[in-house]
């Protein structure tokens, strides 16, 4: 029994990780106003970016070196996804796009490249059969060296790669960054009051670009960790699924705070993979079950909206487009 | 008097057709208070938003201590040590005072929000201010705001601070308090130009006045030399008198009874005080106050869209005779009863009328739903568009041009225009001429006195009390909520009122 | 001098400005160049992974929608399907209700059709099971759709994220249907009532698809007469343009809300009903295939106008074929053409800068002066 809680919550933070990628990046991105409904498409560009820049390595070299094999995905993957931010920031911030649609067309942009590189990379290096980066995978899954001497504790909470670790490092130097430093404070205001931020002498649209982008990054890492840690340095199709969404469901559902992210990231996690871990449960009940990430944010989103407090309301400028001039 | 702060050479702006400011000079020294003198729309509050960094001149220079610069954005004023405290308050409502303090600016060290603190403390120590940095901006009043405004710019180390239409939201007596703080910081040496359109405040607190017309400088004088009549000519032009006609009410007949009603915003707060009162057909009955003292609430709750506590709000009918009770009733039900009550809103653009759509389409609002057919008739209204356009000298491409096109003057018209013409029995006006220049206004007063005559009783929200002695037979004075005093318009004078405006008891009722 | 030239060169280059308005045939030439453009660059796009001649590769895409009847009625069916969902979500929008949750709807349309097929099939007349699956449908659709405009009425719920997260559990309830309706524990669900093709719309004109191509005409003329010329239309403009106008004229906004969203949600739904009674005849997680979201970039692209959204449910949809048939001749991937899409889309939206804003030059504005 207890092993069997032991592994349900090991793998709940595994299927956590990416959710909470996603979900730190987008809480950065929706601080600045930008609700960036394109973070599912940037998540497959972070993974399949590393899947091109991982592949690229391996195939041109007989003995890869394993800390290399780390980077070079490592940095195509966030390479990746601060372009696709880019093109988000350029149409929105610059020319001032609707952005609900440029998120949703960055989506399908981002979906479709995903599954494009991911089917075709190897026909276009005269291969066949689908990518699969050993070496890579290998490098990404190396656990603390100490993670299995320390027992089912170990096992549980300390043997994940260490993009799991970056993920919660991250999440909580953005918590640190939002609401302890000056950067944070200017990203909040921008998101509350665009027009006072720039009477205050920001630079809103440089603050609007270089949290989109770095939010698109940290998502984009989500991705990255899907296809080098969860599947190995495998790519399927659509393999990612609907994580994207979820993530951004978790930003509502942790009020818009990149801590409370963690946890709603392990719990999301877990309800995604529960129905597993039910003995007995028909295979209908698991689709059921599989609801549940998403009823719960409706519920959070209705209770949130019903007991009207400031505090917990998402930024009060989300998905609109700030110009100075407007009169 | 000190050395020039900041000077000002052939500035000019246009936004599309519309030449804000063209070819104006300014300078305002070290250690004064430069009033900027105009009418509403003659371009005072651009020109010092090109100041701030808000708006960049199309054309011009700009020296600050003798020595040229481009202010870009406002990022650049601050670092000219220049500070202007808008009009309508940039403060985010989420963060605290402090924090609004601090946004946007780069100290040295550690950000220490404790620290900020204990340094507002030391600037409102030594101007007389009193706030709690640590209060969120949602929770505060008006003028706790504006102080939050002022030691904004002054924790930013600004020499010269710019106020637009400081004291707009203010009572007389918040007023003086500013006023005070105003000459401290002029005897510290600092330059200070107020923006206003309020002669008696100009007269009272500035060393020096430049005037705007129409986005033209006209000239700058010293307030000791000069007096109101010539600042008012320089202000509009020719000289013109400052009467408006006001009529005797001709056989006033209770329309609109008022008793005791009450309602309370959402956390609680009363909005509305046991508020009671008679609006009498062929009247202009005034109402004065505090922005933000119910004024709003008030009118909107005779117009069905403020849901009241208690109370009662009796209509009489003057066709069928019969009275009906309107309290809770939707604006569409009071319609059904056949109460005629027209309404011109505070927020012409955001509640009169739709922006983005057309004259004719806006004039649909108040009738598209007559007929039982599921489609709309364009017909009447477009004759009525076309109508208003004529009579009322409405400045439009035509009658298919978004109203959120026209200027404020216009859009007014086409609101004004529209209420009229659904012949009311009651006509309610908050601020209509708020934003208009001269000719407009008086436009405006026209008609309200023209309603007056056919037997309407107006109900006229004013800000200016000048006006309202001037123009009303009658003026109930709000305060927090409360009826502080009605007093007869022919007699009262603006003292006695701004006394009235601050009363927090609710007053004697001498009906 | 030189001191002129140094506060010179920190001015700005230039600024934005809004456009007050601009001649209706120079906003469609900054499209059309746009459009252009964005070929251009899907072309390249395409250069640089097949190494073809582009203009054979355009060649192919014009084939793939238009190379044989066949093919031009697919092009027809889907463009039917997309336009009926960018005509569902056209009054939400204008109203400012962002409906995100097109897909769930239309799915949920779907699931009620499937449902009745499965369950009375045919034991009643199929005239009668028609239209008791079209009703199913379309309430289905309203369900979907009622639920979030209900609390956006009531609490002002951020209806976008609401929407989407109930395309989601739409998309579950399926698989769940499908669990319960394949014993194989499969998850594939085959053609519903494959012999007795009961709940299956007959062919008119021996055309399988000519029906749904109706019904969708027909829907486009009465949305953009509803939107144009009925009461109805009109009062959701004004709540979409302004909530307090509408409140202030006696609007009841929740009424409003809620009465659109049954309209955006039905006609959802019967996009659902035409999806599984005239064509498909069965369900899967991916029958909307996306094109709830699809829908609202038709939608935008076309200014909530449903007259011009027959132009851009083609262009998508042209792509998409075109795309579909460039994978399979050049043996690439299919999704190349969600790649195309995104990018016409990025070019589109882009463009309407050019049309709202004007750049004004500093610099030269200085050179008149003198």
């Amino acid at each position: 029994m207890l092993s069997t809680i032991a592994s349900f919550i090991n793998a709940a933070i595994i299927q956590g990780i990416p959710l909470l990628f996603g979900a730190t990046g987008e809480i950065i991105t929706e601080k600045s106003g930008n609700l960036n409904l394109g973070i599912p498409g940037i998540m497959y560009i972070g993974g399949i970016s590393g899947i091109i820049g991982g592949y690229l390595y391996e195939h041109n070299n007989a003995a890869p070196n394993a800390f290399l094999c780390i980077l070079i995905p490592f940095l195509s993957s966030i390479l990746g996804s601060a372009l696709m931010a880019l093109i988000y920031s350029f149409l929105t911030v610059t020319l001032k796009a609707n952005q609900n649609v440029t998120g949703l067309a960055l989506t399908t942009f981002g979906v479709g490249v995903g599954n494009f590189f991911g089917g075709s990379l190897l026909s276009f290096f005269g291969e066949s059969g689908s990518i699969s980066l050993i070496n890579t995978g290998l490098a990404y899954k190396t656990k603390l060296p100490f993670a299995d001497s320390l027992g089912l504790f170990g096992k549980t909470f300390l043997s994940f790669g260490f993009l799991a670790y970056l993920a919660i490092i991250i999440a909580f130097v953005s918590s640190y960054v939002l609401s302890k430093t000056r950067v944070g404070l200017n990203l909040r205001a921008i998101g509350e009051n665009p027009a006072t931020a720039d009477a205050a002498g920001i630079n809103v649209n440089r603050y609007k670009y270089l949290s989109t982008i770095i939010g698109g990054a940290i998502a984009g890492l989500g991705g990255l960790y899907f296809v080098m840690d969860y599947t190995a340095g495998a790519w399927t199709n659509d393999g990612f699924g609907d994580r994207g969404w979820l993530a951004i469901a978790i930003v509502i559902f942790a009020l818009w705070k990149p801590k409370s992210a963690i946890l709603s990231s392990f719990l999301f996690g877990g309800l995604y993979i529960i129905c597993v871990y039910i003995p007995g449960l028909s295979s209908s009940a698991k689709e059921l079950i599989k609801m549940l990430p998403y009823l719960i944010t409706i519920v959070v989103l209705v209770t949130v909206s019903a007991r009207k407090k400031k505090e917990h309301q998402p930024p009060a400028s989300l998905g609109l487009t700030y110009f100075r001039e407007e009169r | 008097m000190g050395t020039p702060a900041i000077e000002l050479k052939n500035i000019s702006k246009t936004f599309g057709s519309i030449k804000a400011n063209q070819n104006v000079n300014l300078t305002v020294n070290n250690g004064e208070i430069l009033s900027l003198l105009g009418e509403n729309g003659s371009g005072k509050t651009t020109l010092m938003n090109m100041i701030s960094g808000i708006y960049f001149p199309d054309e011009g220079q700009i020296f600050i201590d003798g020595k040229e610069v481009v202010i870009r954005s406002p990022k650049d004023a601050f670092d000219h040590k220049i500070g202007m405290i808008h009009q309508h308050f940039k403060l985010v409502d989420l963060f605290t005072a402090a924090e609004n303090i601090v946004l946007g600016l780069k100290e040295e060290g550690k950000y220490n929000i404790k620290q900020v603190a204990a340094k507002v403390a030391e600037i409102s120590a030594k101007y007389g201010f009193d706030i709690d940095p640590m209060k969120k901006i949602y929770e505060m009043s008006v003028s706790e705001k504006q102080t939050v405004e002022i030691i904004k710019v002054l924790y930013r180390g600004a020499n010269i601070l710019i106020l637009d239409e400081p004291t707009a939201v203010l009572t007389p007596q918040e007023t003086q308090k500013l006023f005070a703080v105003l000459r401290r910081m002029r005897d510290d040496g600092k330059a200070i130009v107020i923006i206003t359109h309020k002669l008696h405040e100009v007269l009272s607190l500035s060393d020096r006045v430049s005037v705007l017309r129409k986005g033209e400088f006209i000239g700058t004088v010293k307030t000791s030399e000069t007096n109101e009549d010539e600042l008012t000519e320089m202000m509009v032009g020719k000289k013109i008198s400052l009467n408006i006609e006001r009529s005797e009410p001709e056989n006033p007949q209770d329309r609109l009874v008022v008793k005791n009603i009450n309602c309370q915003s959402r956390e609680g707060v009363k909005i509305l005080d046991n508020i009671s009162f008679t609006a009498k057909g062929g009247e202009i009955l005034g109402i004065a106050g505090i922005a933000g003292s119910g004024q709003r609430e008030l009118l909107e709750a005779i117009a069905g869209l403020q849901h009241l506590d208690s109370g009662e709000i009796i209509y009489n009918n003057p066709k069928t005779g019969k009275t009906e009770n309107l309290r809770d009733k939707t604006p569409l039900q009071i319609r059904e009863l056949g109460v005629r009550l027209s309404f011109v809103p505070e927020d012409r653009l955001g509640m009169g009328l739709v922006g983005n759509m057309d004259i004719i389409d806006n004039m649909m609002l108040r009738s598209y739903r007559k007929g039982k057919s599921m489609f709309l008739e364009r017909k009447k209204p477009k004759s009525l568009a076309e109508k208003i356009i004529n009579d009322l000298e409405v400045v439009t491409p035509g009658a298919t041009t978004p109203v959120r096109r026209l200027s404020g003057g216009n859009v007014q018209k086409v609101l004004v225009g529209r209420e009229i013409a659904a012949a009311p029995t009651v006509l309610m006006a908050a601020y209509p001429v708020r934003g208009l220049d001269i000719n407009s206004s008086y436009l405006i007063y026209n008609l309200l006195n023209e309603q007056k005559k056919r037997g309407v009783a107006v109900i006229f929200v004013g800000e200016d009390l000048d006006v309202l002695v001037e123009l009303c037979d009658r003026i109930m004075v709000i305060g927090s909520g409360k009826v502080t005093g009605i007093v007869d318009g022919r007699t009262a004078n603006k003292n006695e009122i701004g006394l009235l405006m601050t009363k927090t008891q609710g007053g004697e009722e001498n009906e | 001098m030189s001191k002129k030239n140094e506060a010179k060169v920190r001015e700005p280059l230039f600024h934005v400005a809004k456009r007050n308005s601009m001649v209706w045939w120079k906003a469609w030439l900054i499209r059309g160049i746009a459009i252009i453009a964005s070929l251009i660059v899907c072309a390249l796009i395409i250069v640089l992974l097949t190494k073809q001649n582009p203009f054979e590769v355009y060649a192919s895409m014009f084939n793939g929608s238009f190379g044989s009847k066949r093919k031009v009625w697919i092009l027809l069916q889907n463009m039917a399907i997309l336009l009926c969902i960018s005509l569902a979500v056209t009054p939400a929008f204008k109203m400012h209700f962002w409906n995100l949750g097109a897909e769930g709807q239309v799915l949920i349309g779907a699931l009620a059709s499937v449902a009745c097929m499965f369950y009375i099939g045919d034991r009643l007349p199929n005239a009668l099971l028609i239209v008791i699956m079209f009703v199913s449908s379309l309430v289905g659709g309203i369900i979907w759709g009622i639920i979030p405009a209900y609390f956006k009425a009531k609490w002002n719920t951020n209806e976008s994220l609401f929407t989407l997260m109930m395309n989601y559990i739409a998309i579950q309830l399926v698989s769940f249907a499908i669990m319960v309706w394949v014993p194989s524990g499969s998850s594939v669900m085959g053609i519903v009532n494959a012999n007795s093709k009961a709940g299956w719309i007959p062919d008119i004109f021996g055309q399988k698809y000519l029906f749904n191509i109706l019904v969708v005409v027909a829907v486009t003329v009465l949305m953009f007469v509803y939107l144009k010329y009925s009461k109805h239309g009109y009062e959701l403009s004004v709540v979409g343009e302004s909530e307090n106008t509408a409140r202030y004229i006696g609007i009841d906004v929740k009424k409003v809300i809620i009465r659109t969203m049954v309209l955006s949600g039905a006609v959802c739904g019967l996009a659902g009903f035409l999806l599984v009674s005239g064509t498909n005849h069965t369900i899967s997680k991916s029958l909307a295939g996306g094109n709830g979201f699809t829908a609202i970039m038709v939608s935008w692209l076309a200014k909530f106008n449903p007259i011009l959204m027959i132009v851009t449910s083609f262009l998508i949809v042209f792509l998409q074929r075109g795309a579909g048939e460039i994978a399979t001749n050049f043996r690439l991937n299919e999704s190349v053409a969600d790649i195309l899409t995104g990018v016409i889309i990025f070019f589109i939206i882009g463009c309407e800068f050019f049309i709202n804003y004007e750049i004004k030059s500093t610099r030269s504005k200085n050179k008149e002066v003198k």
